[in-house]
């Protein structure tokens, strides 16, 4: 267009000037994608920090439960309502064991129109399976458990860190975090191919929770992992514990999906996530883990460890007993019942593997009282403590600290330090800094920097890290000068349009070629403007609820500024005082346009700003504000704590349950809750005055109405997913 | 006033912080410098780069502020406003139909001293374009663009 020599003077003029025009409409425009991408950008950091926050609360609830456990006498009640977190040990304990893997007398109905298995399975049959999953089936309870019971007897086969090989015909595909979501699994079979001997797939782990596919995914990975034990792999991620599952869905998702065998596919689970293996390294070159590694991660360590005693990895594995570390009896235990197993068996065969089935599960179901050694060991540990238990309370234990063995601090050492290579494992994420500092956002495991990764690779002669652990905006990220890869493979995971998916493939040269995806249909449709302002929109909606629920807090933190009591903060000090409340780490002067619009002179009217948030709260009028607010705040660890003490997993929980709750949750917060106030709210939802109290119609009923976020409790889950078949299922004869 | 400026500075340039230690990577710049109601040229920005970039490709708010502060005081790089843009689409619009084609524009977008790229048009058109015509409505589309911006 530049060209006028053949123009005429006028025509040149009017060719300048729409020049000048185009850049004109070309700088605007280059201005509005940069303020949109700066919107993407906060909008990020906003899931991010709800989310990472949301985990530190998790880790911080179980380590207080554990903490109360191991200094409360074993009679108090306090004790009995906690131990019910610690339910895994029951599986072992007694006969319900053999009972857990017993598929044979369920029967399946004739009209089950679903997939059947017979195993060892073949290529058809899963094939089958997977289509039938993806049009919403259901695989009834009977299979999932023979399924199960399969995979276990194959995991236990399995080294903790699998080593294969790439070849020129075969390129292995590696696929990061999945979170139930079933479209994103099956996106990446249409565009990849099915896992094969000519098609090799590494899971980089967290193939379940929060999405509302977990079960389905986990049964196809399973069966292509017994159809192709060479060539599928699979690496335990930090959501493959039953503890987390609690939090995140995954032991809802299984009870709802399965309401008559559910409880026992969960206890099954439990004890098949701990026998994943740990890690997986390609031509010796490329190590693939879920979360990372800190500067004490030695490979030659964990290869030894026992990762099935992790059943839970956010808890270190009670110490053994010297004596019985030489009895190679660990087979379904995490350690934490194993000095009381130990001391109830008296004579065993070594456990190999694939004897299993030969050994009499009764065996190992003798019920005993607790030894006097670890009684003693209970009761030195409560002394030491500054737990606040009364000497009286302490001569109900019985026995007399004689039989305590002399466990030497290197024993325990040892153990921590195991117990550590595994979190730091799942737990890690990599930093930009040098150095490797505990990581205090998500509560687990720490940070790395590029000079550990420098390290470690060398120490290991790798090249490449391949992890997982942490949503990245493109599906992937590199880090550490391109030494480490981190790979997410749940497309949309915060909200429609937050993220892509992406999955990498490696070849004998070992360079990552990654494809990048996007699941929903629906993000097809929109336009980056528009996904952008959607994902935005209920980012702030989570976080008007989360700042509506610190209200009294925040109040507070106000008033101490608005010295005059005018009622009027400057933007300055209103996003000081916002930060000290809420810890989140955002930048609260930029969201404040977002998150308020009135404005008195650049001043934030802050009691007027709570109208402003718009969010109706519940009419209880009646129930202690304060007593709503915790409710609102720590919905999750509540909801938490419910599914601890609701045993039978009936949903419902006694009048006595509801308050020891609470009195559990003020002992936690270091809150006091009146006894009234804690009535009031028992009686506002137990309308039929049954004394029982449905815990999802209580969480229903306090919820903020406001659209259900994820971030908040996970996705609305199973909606029209769970099939008639449940019906059916309810049909069945109980074991 | 001066803190004012001081303080904004600060909150556009923590958005990027991921680390918080103050620094911030050289491909942010673009977003920091725009957030902040200053929108140089590509050209423009690389300048500003230049000026405070650490060998080590990441920048530091230290040397940041003091030239990001000079850009405010200046009113360098003030934002285009919404009648003068409007008025740009219809010197483009030379038969005043009140739209314009959409090869036209992406032809015009290709032009200038710093045209766009090929990804750039594609995301412009993605937008600008109607469902079912080839046609940019332009006062339609800045009105669009104009709220987004707002919220």
């Amino acid at each position: 267009m530049g060209c006028g020599v053949s123009k005429s003077n006028q025509f040149h003029k009017q060719d300048t000037k729409a020049i000048k025009a185009a850049v004109l409409i070309q700088h605007w425009y280059r201005q509005y994608v940069a303020r949109m991408e700066m919107k993407r950008r906060y909008t990020w950091n906003i899931f991010q920090s709800l989310e990472y926050s949301g985990e530190q609360a998790q880790i911080k609830l179980y380590n207080f439960l554990g903490y109360l456990m191991d200094n409360f006498t074993p009679s108090s009640n306090e004790r009995n309502l906690i131990s019910h977190f610690f339910r895994e040990n029951e599986v072992c304990r007694d006969s319900e064991w053999e009972r857990f893997f017993c598929y044979k007398n369920i029967e399946v109905p004739e009209i089950y129109s679903g997939p059947h298995l017979t195993f060892p399975l073949t290529v058809e049959q899963v094939t089958g399976l997977v289509d039938a999953l993806r049009n919403k089936r259901q695989l009834h309870s009977r299979y999932v458990l023979q399924l199960l019971l399969e995979t276990w007897k194959m995991l236990r086969m399995l080294p903790n860190i699998s080593r294969i090989s790439t070849c020129q015909s075969k390129e292995i595909t590696v696929c990061g975090d999945l979170h139930g979501q079933l479209e994103d699994l099956l996106l990446i079979f249409y565009k990849n191919g099915m896992p094969s001997l000519e098609r090799p797939y590494v899971f980089n782990g967290d193939f379940v929770d929060r999405g509302r596919d977990s079960i389905e995914i986990l049964l196809i990975l399973f069966s292509f992992l017994l159809l192709y034990p060479n060539d599928v792999h699979l690496n335990r991620g930090n959501h493959e514990d039953h503890i987390v599952n609690l939090r995140y869905g995954f032991t809802k998702e299984v009870l709802t999906k399965y309401k008559m065998h559910g409880k026992r596919i969960l206890k099954l689970l439990q004890k098949l996530f701990s026998w994943l293996p740990l890690a997986t390294v390609i031509d010796q070159k490329v190590l693939v883990l879920h979360g990372g590694i800190s500067d004490t991660t030695d490979l030659c360590v964990l290869a030894r460890v026992d990762r099935h005693k992790y059943v839970s990895a956010l808890r270190p594995p009670k110490k053994r007993h010297p004596s019985a570390t030489s009895l190679s009896l660990d087979s379904e235990d995490d350690g934490w019942t194993s000095s009381r197993r130990r001391a109830s068996v008296t004579s065993h065969r070594p456990l190999t593997r694939g004897t299993f089935q030969n050994l009499s599960l009764q065996d190992f179901s003798d019920r005993v009282k607790l030894p006097a050694d670890e009684q003693a060991e209970a009761r030195r540990r409560l002394l030491s403590s500054a737990c606040g238990q009364s000497q009286k309370e302490l001569g109900g234990v019985a026995g007399p600290a004689a039989g305590a063995p002399q466990d030497s601090a290197e024993d325990s050492d040892s153990a921590e330090a195991e117990w550590k290579q595994i979190l730091d494992l799942l737990w890690s994420d990599p930093m930009t800094q040098d150095g490797c500092v505990p990581n205090e956002v998500r509560g687990g495991g720490c940070y790395w920097g590029p000079d550990v990764t420098e390290d470690f690779l060398s120490r290991h002669h790798l090249l490449l890290i391949i992890r997982s652990h942490e949503c990245k905006q493109e599906g992937y990220e590199f880090c550490h000068n391109r030494k480490v890869l981190t790979l997410f493979s749940a497309s949309n995971y915060y909200d429609v349009g937050s993220n892509r998916g992406a999955y990498v493939k490696l070849g004998p040269d070992l360079v990552p070629y990654l494809i990048q995806y996007q699941a929903s249909s629906m993000t097809r449709q929109l336009t980056v403007r528009q996904s952008v302002g959607r994902t935005e929109h209920s980012a702030l909606r989570v976080l008007r609820k989360q700042l509506f629920s610190h209200k009294s807090d925040l109040t507070c933190a106000f008033q101490e500024l608005d010295k005059e009591n005018t009622g009027l903060l400057s933007l300055n000090d209103w996003a000081t005082a916002v930060e000290s409340v809420m810890h989140l780490g955002l930048p609260w002067r930029t969201l404040r346009h977002q998150l308020a619009t009135k404005d008195c002179d650049g001043k934030v009217n802050y009691l007027h700003w709570f109208t402003e948030l718009a969010i109706k709260e519940p009419n209880m009028d009646h129930i202690e504000q304060g007593l709503l607010e915790t409710l609102y705040r720590h919905r999750s660890t509540l909801e938490t704590i419910f599914r601890i003490v609701d045993t039978d997993n009936s949903g419902l929980i006694t009048m006595e349950d509801f308050r020891q709750t609470w009195k559990l949750l003020s002992v936690y917060l270091k809150m006091e809750f009146t006894e009234e106030a804690i009535s009031d709210l028992a009686v506002a939802i137990d309308s039929n005055r049954d004394g029982s109290i449905d815990i999802h119609e209580f969480m229903e009923a306090f919820r903020l109405t406001d659209k259900q976020s994820r971030l908040e409790c996970g996705r609305s889950m199973f909606m029209g997913t769970a099939t008639d078949l449940t019906r059916l299922e309810t049909e069945d004869p109980d074991v | 006033m001066r803190s004012a400026d001081h303080r904004r500075i600060n909150d556009a340039f923590q958005v990027f912080d991921h680390d918080l230690n103050n620094t911030v990577d050289v491909r942010e710049m673009g977003a920091i410098v725009r957030s902040l109601g200053c929108f140089p040229t590509e050209a423009e920005l690389l300048d500003i780069i230049d000026e405070v970039e650490e060998p080590t490709g990441f920048i530091c708010f230290e040397r940041f502020l003091p030239t990001m502060s000079k850009i405010l005081m200046e009113h360098k790089f003030s934002p285009i406003p919404e009648d003068m843009l409007l008025m740009a689409f219809e010197v483009l619009d030379q038969q005043k139909k009140g739209y314009l084609e959409s090869d036209e524009l992406t032809n015009y977008m290709r032009h200038g001293d710093e045209p766009f790229s090929q990804q750039e048009i594609e995301e412009m058109m993605s937008s600008a374009v109607g469902p079912d015509s080839n046609a940019v409505h332009y006062k339609d589309f800045v009105n669009k663009m104009v709220l987004d911006g707002q919220t």
